[in-house]
């Protein structure tokens, strides 16, 4: 009984201390917070599962796209048509109608089941993610190229959700809900309810990179980030790897915007642009690529920094993130996880030093 | 007919700003495999410069002289462009050689800090420069089509612009040096080129040419903080399509990204034919994924 405990002990305070740390505070934070800050923190919650997918393919893979807001809007588009067609109640949805659309399309019928919504949140960013991997990664399009292809695909997504007005919203995009599942999305307790379901669901995002990075698939995804070539020349395929990794990110990124949508209550082209996307995998460059808790770390706290400081100065924002942000990116690209690694080392050292100075003196 | 003819030739002078925005911005990734997300920012820079020696020609200079504003304009968007351009690279982006990934988040830190200085200086809504007199008007074709004197006088300019780059890259010493950088680093530097220098010219020319590209930018429409951003995405694509460090990539990039936009456009809607463009690219680059026109190398990690 107490060995388990011990292991117990070791395994979340010692191995997984921050983690450990991170989740505690997220679940006590409706404590000490008040409703609005805590709908806030949900939708951080949200970012940081994307934030989880980015770190997967950018910060393990060494892919950097810059079109993860095209699958974070595709979930949330989703999620966005079940909300809307269950506040319409099987009439035809009012932005359609000022369009002049009388009848439902199609394929906005299915979405009026919960689970079919989700499912899709998932399964669509994770096709087009297949497809559009494979096509790139096949011809070996790597890179810088990859970069600019992944955020022209982004521009396109917004201006075929603007243009196509009828079916998406334009540019106002979806909104108005009311309910979700029968529960009104006005009341405090089913915010407070999807606040904890967006920390689960981060809880189990964390668990499921964690097992893929610690096992043999993570060691190639960091080994293709090294060289991809070496891992050409021992018989691996990368293209599998990256499509996979890429898709797995794509499907974090659909989930998070389904998460988002309910809380947030609008989704629009604006979360899909480009500069979005930018600002997804800058979170990730600040908390800490390459670990998993650097991206968590990175996107609650940016977000965090970015309410409060564009509540009262909006203009500093854009100065501060983007010296911010050039400043990690040059100088310290292991981001605040990889700052704390250092100063625990050099403790860690120093401690080491006195140790051996103390014995020495014996 | 007729207006299908005029949108091609405005789709040629959107490309042909295009072609001066991605000809810098492929001569430097070329040479330094460094994207530069502020290159729109550059544009915009370009733009600005026009419109503050606009309001200079217009408190201060008589007003006979007013409308040779333009070419003085042209000269301080290149000078200044290329000064700042010449300071980013010291700056920063000397920090992020063989990190192409990394040089362009940077870079955009940087676009995201010009964008708000230039709302900070100049306000956020658009301003308006006024095109000089000279370019007013347009020659009469047949029937109602006629082409405006400041879209011809855009591809002209860009057209001169490319000869000279040719002229730079081709037949001078400096050019010379530049190409042999671009082919091969370590041996161009062991034959004793100065790299640094090349890199830090060769950056403020880029950044140069974008600088004109503003200008011009300037005759088609107003102008504001977000100028660049509108255009950097197809800049991009230009260079993807049209291969790295080659003129004539550049240039046959950005014809058929400016036409394939105009065409799709009309034969669709606005929406659809950027989808279009975009399918259209991805399955080119299935056939060619290293663009059009490339240098010829036998490394493996180009």
């Amino acid at each position: 009984m107490l060995e388990i405990v011990a292991k117990i002990k070791e395994y979340f305070l010692k191995r997984n201390a921050v983690i450990s740390i991170i989740f505690v505070l997220l679940c006590l934070a409706p404590l000490f917070l008040s409703d609005f800050r805590i709908n806030l923190l949900g939708k951080f919650v949200a970012f940081a599962i994307l934030a989880l997918g980015i770190d997967l393919i950018w910060g393990y893979t060494g892919i950097l796209s810059l079109g993860h807001g095209v699958f974070f809007g595709l979930g949330a588009y989703c999620m966005a048509m079940y909300l809307k067609l269950e506040s319409s109640a099987g009439k035809v949805p009012d932005f359609m109608s000022w369009s002049g659309l009388e009848v439902m399309p199609w394929f906005w019928k299915p979405f009026a089941s919960a689970p079919f919504a989700l499912t899709m949140a998932i399964l669509i960013p994770v096709l087009l993610a297949m497809i559009i991997g494979y096509l790139t990664f096949k011809n070996r399009i790597r890179g810088v190229y990859f970069t600019i292809l992944t955020q022209a695909l982004s521009i396109i997504f917004v201006v075929l959700f603007i243009g196509q007005q009828a079916y998406t919203g334009g540019t106002n995009g979806i909104t108005n809900f009311k309910t979700i599942l029968g529960f009104s999305l006005s009341d405090p307790a089913t915010k407070l309810s999807l606040y904890y379901i967006a920390v689960l669901l981060l809880l189990a995002a964390y668990v499921f990179c964690k097992l893929i990075i610690d096992r043999r698939i993570g060691r190639v995804l960091v080994a293709i980030r090294d060289g991809e070539n070496r891992i050409r020349f021992s018989g691996y395929n990368p293209t599998v790897y990256k499509v996979f990794v890429y898709a797995i990110s794509a499907g974090l990124a659909g989930l998070a915007g389904a998460v988002y949508v309910p809380q947030v209550g609008i989704i629009s082209p604006a979360e899909m642009g480009i500069i979005p996307s930018i600002e997804m995998v800058s979170w990730v460059a600040i908390g800490g690529r390459g670990t998993l808790t650097g991206a968590i770390i990175g996107a609650v706290l940016v977000n965090s920094l970015k309410s409060v400081v564009s509540e009262s100065f909006p203009d500093i924002w854009s100065y501060f993130i983007g010296i911010t942000f050039i400043v990690i990116v040059i100088f310290m690209p292991s981001g605040l996880v990889g700052i704390y690694q250092q100063i625990k080392k050099v403790w860690r050292n120093s401690l080491l030093l006195k140790r051996k100075e103390a014995a020495m003196k014996h | 007919m007729e207006t299908y003819v005029l949108q091609i030739f405005n789709g040629i002078s959107v490309s042909s700003i295009l072609m001066l925005a991605a000809l810098g911005l492929a001569i430097i990734f070329g040479l330094m495999k460094i994207i530069n997300m502020a290159h729109g920012e550059l544009i915009m820079i370009g733009a600005y410069v026009t419109f503050v020696t606009q309001n200079i020609f217009m408190s201060y200079v008589d007003k006979d002289y007013f409308d040779i504003y333009f070419i003085f304009a042209l000269l301080a968007a290149f000078v200044i462009t290329a000064f700042v351009g010449y300071l980013l690279e010291i700056t920063i982006i000397r920090h992020l050689y063989g990190r192409p990934l990394d040089s362009l988040l940077a870079t955009w830190g940087v676009s995201l800090v010009l964008q708000q200085l230039a709302r900070s200086i100049f306000g956020a809504p658009n301003v308006d420069v006024k095109s000089p007199t000279w370019l007013d008007g347009g020659i009469l074709i047949w029937g109602d089509l006629q082409l405006p004197y400041k879209r011809l006088f855009i591809m002209l300019l860009v057209a001169l612009c490319i000869c000279g780059v040719y002229y730079f890259l081709y037949k001078t010493t400096t050019g010379r040096r530049i190409r042999a950088v671009m082919q091969n680093r370590t041996m161009a530097k062991s034959l004793g080129i100065n790299t640094r220098k090349v890199d830090a010219m060769t950056f403020a020319i880029g950044s140069g040419l974008a600088g004109i590209a503003g200008c011009a930018l300037t005759l088609l429409g107003s102008i504001g903080p977000t100028l660049g951003t509108n255009y950097i995405i197809d800049t991009f694509m230009v260079v993807v399509l049209g291969g790295v460090g080659t003129i004539i990539g550049t240039v046959a990039g950005a014809g058929i990204i400016g036409l394939g936009n105009t065409t799709f456009e009309f034969l669709t809607d606005a929406s659809l034919g950027k989808v279009l463009v975009f399918s259209v690219v991805i399955l080119f680059l299935q056939w060619k994924p290293q663009g059009f026109f490339t240098i010829k190398s036998r490394a493996l990690d180009e």
